[in-house]
């Protein structure tokens, strides 16, 4: 069986511009932030990100990388919005797909399941049809009920954080919610998985073992990876920094916190605190 | 201890649930969160809680069950869930707008985007919790439909139930499904009602909203909430 380690950097190789990248995690939860750093830190740009929005899409926004934006909403939980997010989206600047989160979830299922599209009646008499002009109704061929098709949203790439992982792309979650994470993989082209660390053998029961190796492309150990977000239970999100993130300028924390690479990020979070 | 226009709220919020039995309690919110855990402790003790994460609780805070982000769209589309949902804008009709202020595709406010509105509206039964009543609100048409209202086509299972303000509770058991005031809360002026509100409503003369009984104002204030965090998001 192939070890599949690799570095952060070593993942943003393998990108280029204008890719398709979903992003796992809930919000401000078990987002693989180490990757969305490593993605900062590189050229990449003009890149579509399809996320259950957190910080993750606004540290995107804020340095330039995003081109289109899919996603059901953008919360940093006890921070409500995303001030980089609605700086974008007040401006202009950004082009959006905004759905219903289970047409999101619908979606990204109809890509895993290698179909064209799922039928789902959310959607139906709301603006998401009305923003989202591209979207068609099906109709039932046994009732005759009308019905969003939600098409499949086809990933080039998944990254995914989760608690531990082998070398060979088995990964584990230990917190009490998987989020979308195994869909995510299932919908993408290229997976690649930041984990808290890699082990040989796992603990825990075997239902938590959420991702096999035949989903998964890449293994990266990032210890505290997800921070500011939270990675239960390793570790509960920063609230403290994540007011920090929301109410610094962004020039001023950009230059102090993801100008080092993630090492550097880890120290600079270290000696803040 | 006068009953307080909170205490008025978590009791009519805990109304809402009425009948429900056996399903999904989602509050969105701090007092329609203590009305959801009143109705289990009183009048619906069949009513299953989430801790919003990816448990269920019993109303003492026992673990009963589990239900992640990925469960509740199934339990959405089941439709055994009634979701009380908060507005940054609601019309007449029970249109929704939790998404964006003004223009869509460049919003002079950003909000929280459709989340779950669309697909709650369209499965399960909904209402509304709006603890500051004003025109801001309360809207003659909202500028981005996320929560979807009665002049549309909106499917079998279309079940917008009520809304409660810190002012009044309202339904839509009218001819077209326009809103109408079900009670106005003890001390306030009618009037008020219709001055803060952006559209018009029936100019019948509504009952008043009752007030919590003793046993539930003593579950209230000396097991639910014994901070009086409610007061924070209820003013008068």
């Amino acid at each position: 069986m192939r070890d599949k380690r690799m570095t952060p950097s070593d993942v943003v190789a393998e990108l280029s511009d204008g890719m398709t990248i979903g992003i796992g995690g809930w919000g401000s939860r078990r987002k693989p932030m180490a990757l969305v750093r490593a993605i900062l830190d590189s050229p990449l740009k003009d890149l579509t990100i399809v996320s259950y929005g957190g910080p993750d899409v606004g540290l995107l926004v804020a340095a330039g990388k995003v081109r289109k934006l899919v996603f059901g909403f953008v919360s940093l939980d006890t921070v409500a919005y995303d001030p980089h997010f609605q700086k974008a989206r007040q401006a202009g600047d950004l082009d959006v797909t905004e759905l219903d989160e289970g047409m999101f979830q619908c979606g990204l299922i109809a890509a895993g399941h290698r179909l064209p599209f799922l039928p789902i009646r959310a959607g139906l008499g709301s603006d998401v049809m009305r923003t989202n002009p591209e979207l068609r109704t099906v109709r039932s061929p046994y009732d005759d009920e009308e019905l969003v098709a939600m098409p499949a949203l086809h990933l080039d790439v998944a990254l995914v954080h989760m608690n531990r992982a082998d070398q060979h792309g088995n990964a584990q979650y230990l917190g009490p919610d998987p989020y979308f994470d195994d869909l995510f993989c299932l919908a993408a082209n290229r997976r690649y998985v930041s984990c808290e660390q890699v082990v040989d053998t796992f603990d825990g029961a075997v239902q938590t073992l959420l991702l096999n190796r035949m989903m998964v492309d890449g293994v990266v150990e990032t210890p505290n990876g997800a921070h500011f977000t939270s990675c239960a239970p390793d570790y509960s999100r920063d609230e403290k920094f994540q007011r920090l993130y929301a109410e610094a300028d962004w020039d001023c924390f950009a230059d102090r916190f993801l100008s080092g690479g993630e090492r550097g990020y880890q120290e600079a979070v270290r000696s803040w605190q | 201890m006068a009953v307080t226009r909170a205490e008025v709220c978590v009791a009519a919020c805990a109304d809402l649930f009425a009948g429900d039995g056996e399903i999904l309690a989602s509050p969105m919110g701090f007092v329609p969160g203590l009305g959801a855990r009143l109705a289990r402790l009183t009048s619906e003790p069949d009513l299953l809680l989430s801790d919003g994460e990816a448990y269920l609780l019993t109303a003492d805070g026992e673990l009963e069950g589990w239900m992640p982000y990925r469960k509740v769209f199934d339990v959405v589309a089941h439709g055994t869930r009634h979701v009380v949902m908060g507005a940054n804008q609601l019309d007449r009709f029970g249109n929704q707008n939790i998404s964006a202020i003004g223009d869509h595709g460049k919003p002079t406010r950003q909000l929280l985007g459709f989340r779950g509105a669309p697909g709650n509206t369209v499965n399960n039964k909904t209402s509304y919790w709006i603890p500051r009543h004003s025109k801001r609100v309360l809207v003659d048409a909202v500028d981005v439909v996320s929560g979807v209202g009665y002049d549309k086509q909106a499917g079998p299972f279309h079940n917008i139930h009520r809304v409660v303000t810190n002012l009044a509770v309202f339904d839509f058991d009218t001819p077209d499904r326009s809103m109408r005031i079900v009670s106005v809360h003890p001390g306030v002026d009618v009037q008020e009602v219709h001055d803060q509100t952006g559209f018009e409503l029936p100019r019948d003369e509504p009952a008043v909203t009752r007030e919590p009984t003793e046993h539930e104002l003593d579950l209230i204030r000396t097991v639910l909430d014994p901070d009086s965090k409610r007061d924070r998001e209820v003013r008068v």
